[in-house]
């Protein structure tokens, strides 16, 4: 391989470098499994016996349970609305030559860059002023205004390695658009589509700022953790609580990113947009 | 008629094109705009207990540029959000060059393993930090049951510092992508000439890749810049009084001060700051790089 030339030769201090980066990224987060088996009702060292009581707790409390269903219902539907609309963009900007896409998808990335604070109050007076009352609606309406960018980068991936002249040639046989789509190009970006629902889903579960904002009495999981933040002796609880969603989370998304990213990788060309 | 408008719909490709984008488009649009519209309205009016009084007023503008608090307050998110767009992009650079020029397999597995926390809760991330900050956290423990410390450090929670810090580790991908992306777009026979004219690494690197990649250093300090400057959930955990930011005055108005319009007033100042800084920013970095070419 000529690509392994001297200037991409193995550097051993950039090399160092970069696992410390991973590092910085990943141990943080580790002191939360940690403490969370920790037999001690104060986050501090030295560490004291091993214990699993926490998390027995956390499973025998009930409000824990309704949150939990809360925010798995939001992240459903919040992730099959985002990934249609993602599916509809997707497909309009990557295989249609039409002025002024940019722009368009430009309009549609912006909420990536807003700051969430400014969607969710701007979110709650137009809720309030129209008389609608705060609910697990008034959520995932927020969460699908955050995930749509999202949806739509993931799809947008897939598509471009796409081959159009499949779809014309299902419809040069016949297939009208409805059979096209279901028949050629579903099962082709069905591994995008799979990546998109997985995120967004995560995305939706782990949302913060629009939920404190948008939600009522039926609060979601993050929102709910919130409220206990507050408590010193709830720390332990929401320790063990919040291990089990970082462990969830971290999983589905590799699977959701790898899946992204391998079906990208096997197209020519592709992979190198991550 | 039907059927030749019918037939024009589908000989053009732009149209089907808008056809196919029309939903996502028309629901971005609408669920973006429609409460923009209304927060700006607001921001007219008057708060009375709980009753609005709707006629227009510019007071609350006043008052958001007359009042000190407001304004140092305003400086302090600038201060602190710039400060971590600019070190995040700083230690972000060298990892993004790293997985763009040194990493031949598993390059997929780096750039998920550099993004992955990412993905995963906000509030726990930030929430770990107070974990390991805290001022009987797991840095002042540790340090004491080492025996290296007597009393705990204290300048580690709430401060600007443990905001910045924060941050920086909420908002890496956000680095990562962009300038990533940038590096991977160089054409390496052009790292090739400069080498084959007798450049070394270091001259190579200032006058090739450091130019080239300057797109995407530059959106990388944006996407970072401008979300953090509206973050109140790092400062409120980790801030203390000298780490409250704009947001959380933000968030007051809409909780506890009860004064709706005033919030809004507040939150449209921030976005014109915030956009006016990202356009003379990215205006002056474009008159720089033209002098660079």
């Amino acid at each position: 391989m000529k690509d392994v030339s001297y200037i991409t030769r193995p550097s051993q201090p950039l090399r160092g470098y970069a696992i410390l980066f991973l590092a910085f990224l990943y141990v943080p987060v580790l002191f939360l499994p940690l403490f969370s088996f920790n037999d001690s009702i104060y986050i501090a060292f030295p560490l004291k016996e091993f214990t699993t009581k926490w998390y027995e707790q956390m499973f025998s409390n009930q409000q824990l349970h309704v949150t939990l269903v809360n925010s798995l219902r939001v992240g459903a539907a919040t992730a099959v609305f985002a990934t249609i609309l993602g599916v509809f963009g997707a497909k309009a900007v990557t295989q249609y030559r039409m002025p002024g896409r940019k722009p368009m998808v430009f309009t549609i990335m912006l909420p990536l860059v807003i700051p969430g604070i400014i969607m969710g109050v701007a979110l709650l007076i137009l809720v309030s002023r129209l008389g609608i009352p705060l609910s697990l609606y008034t959520v995932t309406l927020g969460h699908v205004l955050i995930c749509v960018p999202f949806s739509m980068a993931t799809l947008i991936a897939r598509f471009e390695g796409f081959d159009r002249s499949m779809e014309e040639a299902a419809a040069d046989l016949g297939d009208n658009a409805w059979w096209t789509f279901w028949r050629v190009t579903f099962p082709i970006v069905f591994p995008g589509i799979l990546a998109s629902l997985l995120l967004t889903f995560t995305v939706s579960f782990d949302e913060f700022i629009m939920a404190f904002f948008l939600s009522s009495t039926e609060q979601t999981l993050p929102v709910y953790m919130w409220t206990q933040l507050r408590f010193p002796q709830k720390l332990p609880g929401v320790l063990a609580l919040g291990s089990i969603i970082l462990v969830v989370s971290f999983v589905v998304v590799f699977v959701s990113q790898w899946l992204r990213g391998r079906g990208v990788a096997q197209i020519p060309g592709g992979g190198t947009e991550p | 008629m039907r059927s030749r408008l019918r037939a024009a719909f589908l000989r053009s490709e732009a149209l089907r094109g808008y056809a196919l984008l029309s939903p996502t488009l028309i629901v971005m649009l609408f669920a973006m705009c429609a409460p923009f519209v209304i927060l700006v309205v607001m921001s007219f009016w008057t708060q009375h207990a709980f009753e609005f009084d709707t006629t227009l007023t510019l007071n609350n503008y006043r008052e958001a540029i007359e009042e000190p608090v407001y304004r140092a307050l305003m400086i302090r998110s600038l201060w602190i959000s710039g400060t971590c767009a600019a070190v995040t992009v700083l230690v972000s650079y060298p990892m993004a060059y790293y997985v763009a020029f040194h990493v031949h397999r598993h390059k997929l597995v780096w750039i998920i393993l550099m993004t992955l926390p990412f993905w995963t809760s906000y509030l726990l991330r930030v929430f770990s930090w107070k974990v390991i900050l805290g001022y009987n956290g797991a840095i002042n423990s540790g340090l004491k049951s080492l025996g290296l410390i007597e009393q705990s450090l204290e300048f580690l929670l709430y401060s600007p510092t443990a905001v910045v810090i924060t941050l920086a580790h909420a908002w890496a991908a956000f680095a990562i992508l962009p300038i990533y992306v940038s590096l991977e777009k160089i054409d390496r026979s052009l790292l090739e000439a400069a080498a084959d004219l007798g450049d070394g690494p270091v001259a190579r690197f200032f006058r090739v890749t450091l130019p080239l990649s300057l797109p995407g250093v530059i959106a990388a300090s944006l996407l970072i810049f401008i979300p953090t400057v509206g973050d109140y959930i790092t400062p409120a955990l980790v801030g203390g009084p000298d780490g409250i930011m704009i947001a959380n005055l933000i968030q007051a108005h809409f909780g506890k001060v009860n004064d709706w319009p005033m919030g809004a007033a507040i939150a449209i100042c921030m976005m014109i700051i915030v956009g006016l800084i990202s356009v003379i920013y990215i205006w002056m970095t474009r008159k720089v790089t033209e002098r660079i070419a």
